[in-house]
């Protein structure tokens, strides 16, 4: 009785656990190394990490970087060095989350949070300022906008890219720390695991 | 008289009567209103757990009030009427298919107690009345006409559009809906012989005694009925009307705001209506086991929409398991298969009730009841087989 056989399928999955999840309330564990919106970075002593080189700016596919790299001034230097970043807007209308901003990066400035949920209710909105990427000064967490939908501990872990491969992308690097230390968190230990044979 | 065998009616009719008649009105019209909008919220939650997701679970608590949700978001909707439509028959085609979904369920009997011979009545008011809003004594075949005059407000409907899409869906809907309807009507004759009446109140009392007419026509009728009655509803399988893949939305495609709801309402009220006749025909309408003596009156009316219900579920249970058929499996279906088995069976149930009459052996009569149908089967199959391969040489002639 083969015609039967597809009505007990669709009968048995009466009894069985929902696949979908409702989502404004209830949401799934975002995957480590997803690439949400951008985060600017600071040294553990609160200095910025960004040096205004626009690399960044340089490499994005769609444009949406738009950096000023300005003189550190002397009495009250914002990042270690010579330059800092004067004006850092990404346009999130047109980022298409590559992460290319990422590995151009020399300094490990700029990192991807896993932070997407948004709605803007202006063009200006999209557009984010330098005041509003980068960390918080003492826990060196991402600023929880208005207009973001995100809840405690989805902020963490903002330097996926980092810490998921090596900075320059060889091999001989896994298992070793070949980074910064992240405010707030120190030098973290390199993940095991993630690339599995090493070519 | 045309309103038949209602006894409230048969004395002097005065203003109580006329009142409950009004009321009866009333009640089925509200419960028909609800129970398509509880229709359309069960169907989107069934079908959602058996594909495993969630469905509609913000409105209301389990999401049951989406229906009226949509219902509202319909109301306030652009009423577009496209510029090539004929704008008549555009506005008309919705209620076309609206009003005889309304009026069908007028003779189903809902409730009433049916036993010992007591024929449904019961007293409201201190008046003699059946628990239905009317019980011509052309019955059901109320109901088959009803359901041809729902064919035209699908086929005006796609016809007034003036697009394409719409047309194809209407043409499809006309030849299915009147292919189907004839095996309909012959699986609902052989109620008529097992009854011997065309009253929806004279088919439920003669089912009183456990004696439904799903088992007393052999089952068969029965499944012919619900098979044909999918495709008259045009419900999935057999939905090619508003086949989405192919026709967008079919006949309905041109169709916003409250006139597609107007459809939407038909479509679901349609599917209750036909749920309710089926019960009425083979499963003994509200006839059932009084458990509880002192409230007598409430079990009739529980077995019906028990019985309602379970059809329901059946048909959602059809749309969430079967693909939608070709055209042409479909017409093959219903001309080859449907159409020679319920006349057949007919025939044999024909057969079967002389044979009573006459005291022949009824074992006799049905066995060459089954061989005529046997050999009327083999010869219909012979036909289709030297038509078709008659056809695939005329082809190969035609393309050497």
């Amino acid at each position: 009785m083969g015609y039967l056989q597809g009505f007990a399928v669709t009968f048995r999955k009466l009894w069985e656990k929902r696949v979908t999840v409702p989502y404004p309330e209830n949401k799934r564990v975002k995957p480590a190394r997803l690439h949400g919106r951008h985060v600017l970075n600071r040294y553990e002593d609160g200095m910025e990490k960004c040096i205004g080189c626009e690399l960044c700016a340089g490499v994005c596919p769609a444009n949406c970087i738009y950096v000023r790299g300005a003189d550190n001034p002397e009495d009250n230097p914002v990042s270690p060095g010579e330059r800092y970043g004067f004006i850092y807007e990404i346009n999130y209308l047109r980022c298409i989350h590559c992460d290319l901003c990422v590995e151009a990066c020399p300094t490990q400035a700029i990192t991807e949070t896993k932070l997407f949920e948004f709605s803007f209710t202006n063009r200006e909105d999209a557009v984010y300022t330098k005041d509003e990427l980068v960390v918080d000064e003492t826990t060196g967490l991402p600023q929880h906008l208005p207009w973001e939908d995100w809840r405690p501990g989805e902020d963490l872990q903002t330097s996926a890219w980092m810490r998921a491969t090596s900075p320059n992308g060889s091999s001989e690097y896994v298992g070793k720390v070949a980074w910064d230390s992240e405010l707030g968190y120190g030098i973290r230990a390199p993940e095991d695991n993630k690339i599995e044979d090493g070519e | 008289m045309i309103l038949g065998a209602d006894p409230l009616l048969s004395g002097n009719v005065d203003l109580t009567a006329v009142l409950i008649v009004l009321m009866k009105v009333g009640i089925a019209f509200a419960f028909l209103l609800v129970a398509v909008m509880l229709m359309i919220w069960f169907e989107r939650k069934l079908i959602s757990d058996m594909q495993n997701r969630i469905g509609p679970s913000v409105a209301g608590p389990w999401g049951i009030l989406q229906t009226l949700a949509d219902g509202i978001k319909l109301f306030f909707k652009e009423d577009l009427i496209p510029n090539r439509s004929d704008r008549f028959v555009f506005k008309l085609a919705p209620y076309l298919s609206l009003v005889p979904a309304f009026l069908v369920f007028a003779i189903v009997p809902i409730g009433g107690d049916f036993r010992d011979g007591k024929e449904g009545i019961v007293t409201w008011f201190g008046r003699e009345t059946l628990v239905q809003v009317a019980d011509p004594p052309i019955g059901i075949l109320f109901f088959l006409a009803m359901s041809s005059i729902a064919v035209y407000g699908v086929m005006l409907a796609g016809w007034s559009s003036g697009s394409k899409y719409p047309l194809l869906g209407a043409v499809r809907s006309s030849a299915q809906m009147i292919s189907y309807e004839a095996a309909l009507g012959l699986s609902i004759a052989t109620v008529f012989l097992m009854s011997g009446t065309l009253s929806t109140n004279g088919i439920v009392a003669d089912q009183s005694t456990w004696n439904w007419n799903l088992v007393t026509t052999g089952v068969v009728p029965f499944i012919i009925f619900v098979i044909a009655g999918t495709a008259e509803l045009n419900r999935p399988p057999f939905d090619l009307v508003e086949a989405e893949q192919e026709l967008v939305g079919g006949f309905h495609t041109e169709y916003s705001a409250l006139r597609f709801a107007l459809f939407f309402l038909a479509e679901f009220m349609n599917v209750i209506t036909m749920s309710a006749i089926a019960v009425t025909l083979f499963l003994g309408g509200p006839n059932g086991p009084i458990l509880i003596e002192s409230v007598s009156w409430i079990w009739p009316p529980f077995w019906f929409f028990l019985k309602v219900g379970m059809f329901l579920f059946v048909f959602v249970w059809l749309r969430a398991t079967l693909p939608r058929l070709r055209y042409d499996q479909l017409m093959d279906l219903g001309w080859k298969v449907l159409i020679p088995a319920s006349l057949g069976w007919f025939l044999l149930i024909a057969a079967l009730n002389i044979a009573n009459d006459r005291q022949w052996q009824s074992w006799i009569v049905i066995m060459v009841g089954l061989l005529g149908m046997s050999v009327g089967a083999l010869a219909l199959m012979a036909s289709i087989r030297k038509a078709k391969s008659q056809r695939a040489s005329q082809e190969f002639e035609e393309a050497t």
